[in-house]
C-alpha cells in the first residue's frame, strides 16, 4: 500500500504552473488536510481559503482532479487516482493567488439576481404564517441550504461561455425568494432574472446538480424561474 | 432588449419546438412512406399538387422552423463568437426570413405546380 501521495498544486495567479509535492497518506484524510499539510510543512507561501472545516461555510472549494469540490468534506481515498491528486483553483473566477479565487463577481451576481429579501411588513405587524407543507414553502426549502461555495458556478459551462450569466447559485437563491410569501419584490426579481443573462440562458446541462456538495438542484430552480417569468410576461407583469 | 421580450422569444422557441416535434415526425413518416418504391418527382407532385391540407401542414412546418432556427442560432453565436446585440439580431432575423421565404416558396410551388 502506498504511504505517500503525489500532489500537483496550482501555483501563481491566472498565469502559473502546477508544482508537485509529496504528502504522507493518512486514514480519513481530506483534500483540505492535504493542502493544509503542504502549507504547514512544505511551503508556507501557499495561499488557500478555508474556515469551518465541516461543510458549512462554503470557503474551501477547489478543483480536485478536474472536478469542483468542497475540499473539507472530500476524502482523499474517494478522489485520488493512482495515489495522485491535482488541486487547482475554481474555474470561472479570477485567480488571486494559488488556490484562492476572487469571488466578487460570483456574489455580485447574487445581488443582481435580487438575492436580498425584501420585507413587506414592519415591526408593528404580526408575524407571517407560512404553512410548512405549502407548495411554495416546499419549493423554497429545496434550495435554501446553499452554502455559497461556488462549486456550481465553477461547474457551469454557461458561465464560461457567457460572462454575464448570473449562474446557478444566484438563480437558485432568487427562486427561493420567489417562493417566499413574505417577500415584496417578486416582479422586480423576475425581471432581474429573465433573459439571455438570466434563467433563459440555462441549457439544463445539470453540471450544477452533479457537483453541488449540498445535493441541491439549481437546474430545477432555474426551470421554475423560466415558468414564473413566462407567466409574468404573458400577464404583462414583467 | 427588455426582459419581457427576451422571455417571450424564449417562449416562442419552446412553442415552435413543440410544433416541430409533431411536424418532423409526420415529415419523416411521409419520407419513409414516399420512398417505399423509390423516390420520384411525379409521385411527390401527385401527392402535393392542389392539396390544401399538405399546403397548410408545410406552411406551419416552415413557419415553426423559421422561428425556431434563428433563435437557436442566436444563442449559439452569442455563446461561441463575439457577435452580440443589434448586429446579431439583424443577422438571425435575415436568416429566419430566408428560411420562411424559401420554405413557403417550395411548399406553394408544389401546391400550385403546373397551374400557370
Amino acid at each position: 500500500m502506498n504511504t505517500a501521495l503525489d500532489v500537483a498544486v496550482w501555483r501563481g495567479a491566472e498565469q502559473g504552473r502546477f508544482v508537485s509535492y509529496v504528502v504522507p497518506l493518512r486514514e480519513n484524510q481530506t483534500v483540505l488536510d492535504i493542502v493544509t499539510y503542504i502549507q504547514r510543512h512544505l511551503d508556507s507561501t501557499l495561499s488557500y481559503r478555508f474556515s469551518c472545516r465541516v461543510g458549512m461555510c462554503g470557503s474551501c472549494a477547489m478543483t480536485v482532479n478536474g472536478v469542483p469540490r468542497w475540499t473539507c468534506r472530500t476524502h482523499v481515498r474517494r478522489v485520488a487516482t493512482n495515489s495522485r491528486l491535482e488541486i487547482a483553483p475554481l474555474r470561472n473566477m479570477k485567480v488571486v493567488k494559488d488556490l484562492s479565487v476572487d469571488m466578487t463577481g460570483f456574489f455580485d451576481k447574487w445581488a443582481r439576481a435580487g438575492g436580498a429579501f425584501a420585507p413587506q411588513k414592519t415591526h408593528s405587524k404580526d408575524f407571517a404564517v407560512v404553512q410548512p407543507d405549502s407548495r411554495a414553502r416546499r419549493q423554497a426549502d429545496a434550495g435554501i441550504e446553499c452554502i455559497g461555495c461556488g462549486v456550481c458556478y465553477a461547474a457551469c459551462d454557461l458561465v464560461s461561455w457567457n460572462a454575464d450569466y448570473l449562474g446557478p447559485a444566484a438563480l437558485n437563491r432568487a427562486w427561493t425568494l420567489v417562493n417566499d410569501v413574505r417577500d415584496g419584490a417578486r416582479a422586480q426579481r423576475l425581471a432581474a432574472v429573465a433573459g439571455d443573462a438570466g434563467c433563459h440562458a440555462c441549457h439544463s446541462h445539470q453540471s450544477c446538480v452533479q457537483w453541488c456538495p449540498m445535493e441541491l438542484n439549481p437546474t430545477s430552480a432555474i426551470a421554475g424561474l423560466k415558468r414564473a417569468t413566462v407567466g409574468a410576461a404573458l400577464k404583462g407583469a414583467l | 432588449m427588455t426582459a419581457r421580450t427576451e422571455t417571450l422569444l424564449w417562449l416562442a422557441q419552446r412553442a415552435s419546438a413543440a410544433v416541430l416535434a409533431f411536424a418532423v415526425v409526420v415529415h419523416l413518416a411521409t419520407i419513409v412512406y414516399a420512398v417505399r418504391a423509390g423516390l420520384n418527382a411525379a409521385e411527390i407532385i401527385a401527392r402535393l399538387q392542389g392539396h390544401a391540407g399538405w399546403l397548410v401542414f408545410y406552411g406551419v412546418f416552415v413557419a415553426a422552423a423559421a422561428v425556431h432556427a434563428p433563435l437557436g442560432l442566436r444563442t449559439v453565436l452569442a455563446e461561441t463568437t463575439p457577435l452580440r446585440g443589434a448586429l446579431l439580431d439583424i443577422l438571425v432575423v435575415a436568416f429566419g426570413l430566408m428560411l420562411a421565404i424559401l420554405g413557403w416558396r417550395a411548399a406553394f410551388g408544389l401546391f400550385a405546380f403546373g397551374s400557370d
